[in-house]
């Protein structure tokens, strides 16, 4: 019930933003809409800690900086290694262990390992992660614990 | 004038990516410049919205974003399976090309250090 | 003088923005194989779509067109890593092996069309 309303109140937000009009007609379209949204989501028994993850907010706005600095430093890495005169690269595939003990933690872990340029998920099987990185050798296990740790953090207690 | 030199470099990015998409060898390629070459076309509708001073545009930058990332999942799904309607696997199926394990050399799976 | 700031910074943020995507760009017809040209794209859509994006919610200011612009720009790095994963994945299901340094004759340059055996007809 709980997260029926904060859907509610999300896609409301969105509805807000994206009109900005605040005619009684438009807002009354807006909650309706929003409604049935939240009503089908309901119904389709979609409504969990997966598709709704509120729990995440607060951790999530210690955890993003952290990653957007992590995503700029790996951008210097890959840029440096395009324009370099000669290419160096020496791609192959690691596999990581990954710690989350739920599908939507590996989610995040996975999304994390891909935005960061110079690895990329190409599989996941239960906790076994399959990377492609660019540069093997500069891979050397210490980030990836080190965003495996956060990501477990940010997920915080197990699903019930 | 700070739009003027983005939008350039916007442009040029996509001819880029467009040598890429058209030589391409196999279709992944190609597919994966097209995203590419929508994710630079969002971008750009941004900026030109500033140039023209619009940002009533960046509402279609955002239908845009949406169409693209929906186009790309679709032609992979079918090049993959060649039907759009076909289901997922069943859960805990090992997706074709995976390699279980860790390999022998290069493997970085260690449980302990975490 | 506020302004004269926050101008000088998002030149800086557009300038950086459009580095990076032109070096994305650039690795997308340079490296060999489609595996490590997903590095390059995603070069793009991170840092390149993320610092332009930045800088014309700087130039800007507090008002709902940056809300908007922010918008795109979590909308964007929430879906390219999907999208990049499913390109990967649906290379790698094709029959497509990764670029290795040393299967081929130790020139990175290649182009790697004589690896897309097993790939769709191009």
């Amino acid at each position: 019930m709980n997260r029926a309303v904060w859907l509610w109140g999300i896609l409301f937000a969105l509805w807000l933003v994206l009109s900005w009009h605040f005619t009684t007609l438009l807002l009354t379209f807006g909650v309706a809409t929003c409604v049935i949204a939240v009503w089908v989501a309901v119904r389709m028994g979609t409504l969990d800690r997966e598709s709704v993850p509120v729990h995440l907010i607060l951790r999530a706005f210690a955890y993003v900086p952290w990653l957007v600095w992590e995503i700029f430093r790996s951008n210097v890495r890959v840029a440096r290694l395009i324009l370099a005169p000669r290419l160096r690269v020496d791609p192959s595939i690691v596999h990581f262990f990954a710690s989350q003990r739920t599908d939507l933690g590996r989610f995040i872990y996975a999304n994390s390992i891909t935005l960061t340029p110079g690895t990329v998920t190409t599989g996941i099987v239960g906790d076994d992660f399959e990377v492609h990185a660019i540069v093997q050798s500069e891979i050397d296990g210490s980030e990836e614990n080190d965003m495996n740790r956060r990501v477990t953090w940010l997920e915080g207690e197990a699903a019930p | 004038m700070m739009f003027v030199v983005t939008s350039a470099a916007l442009l040029v990015g996509m001819g880029l990516v467009m040598c890429r998409a058209l030589l391409g060898p196999t279709a992944y390629d190609r597919v994966l410049a097209l995203n590419n070459i929508g994710t630079k076309t969002v971008v750009l509708i941004a900026v030109l919205g500033f140039l023209n001073g619009r940002p009533e545009f960046l509402d279609l930058a955002l239908a845009y974003a949406l169409i693209n990332f929906i186009g790309t999942i679709a032609v992979l799904k079918y090049i993959e399976y060649g039907d759009l309607g076909a289901g997922s696997r069943p859960d805990g199926a090992v997706p074709e090309g995976f390699r279980p394990g860790a390999r022998s050399d290069g493997s970085l799976r260690d449980r302990g250090t975490t | 003088m506020m302004e004269q700031a926050a101008t000088a910074l998002s030149w800086a943020l557009l300038l950086g923005g459009a580095f990076f995507l032109l070096t994305g760009s650039l690795g997308m017809v340079r490296l060999p194989d489609v595996f490590t040209r997903m590095h390059a794209a995603g070069m793009t859509d991170t840092m390149g779509a993320g610092m332009i994006l930045v800088g014309l919610a700087v130039y800007n200011g507090a008002d709902l067109v940056t809300v908007r612009l922010l918008l795109i720009l979590a909308f964007l790095w929430f879906t390219s890593p999907i999208a990049t994963h499913a390109v990967a994945k649906a290379a790698l299901s094709g029959g497509l092996r990764p670029y290795t340094l040393g299967a081929g004759d130790g020139d990175a340059a290649g182009d790697g069309a004589d690896r897309a055996e097993g790939g769709l007809p191009s």
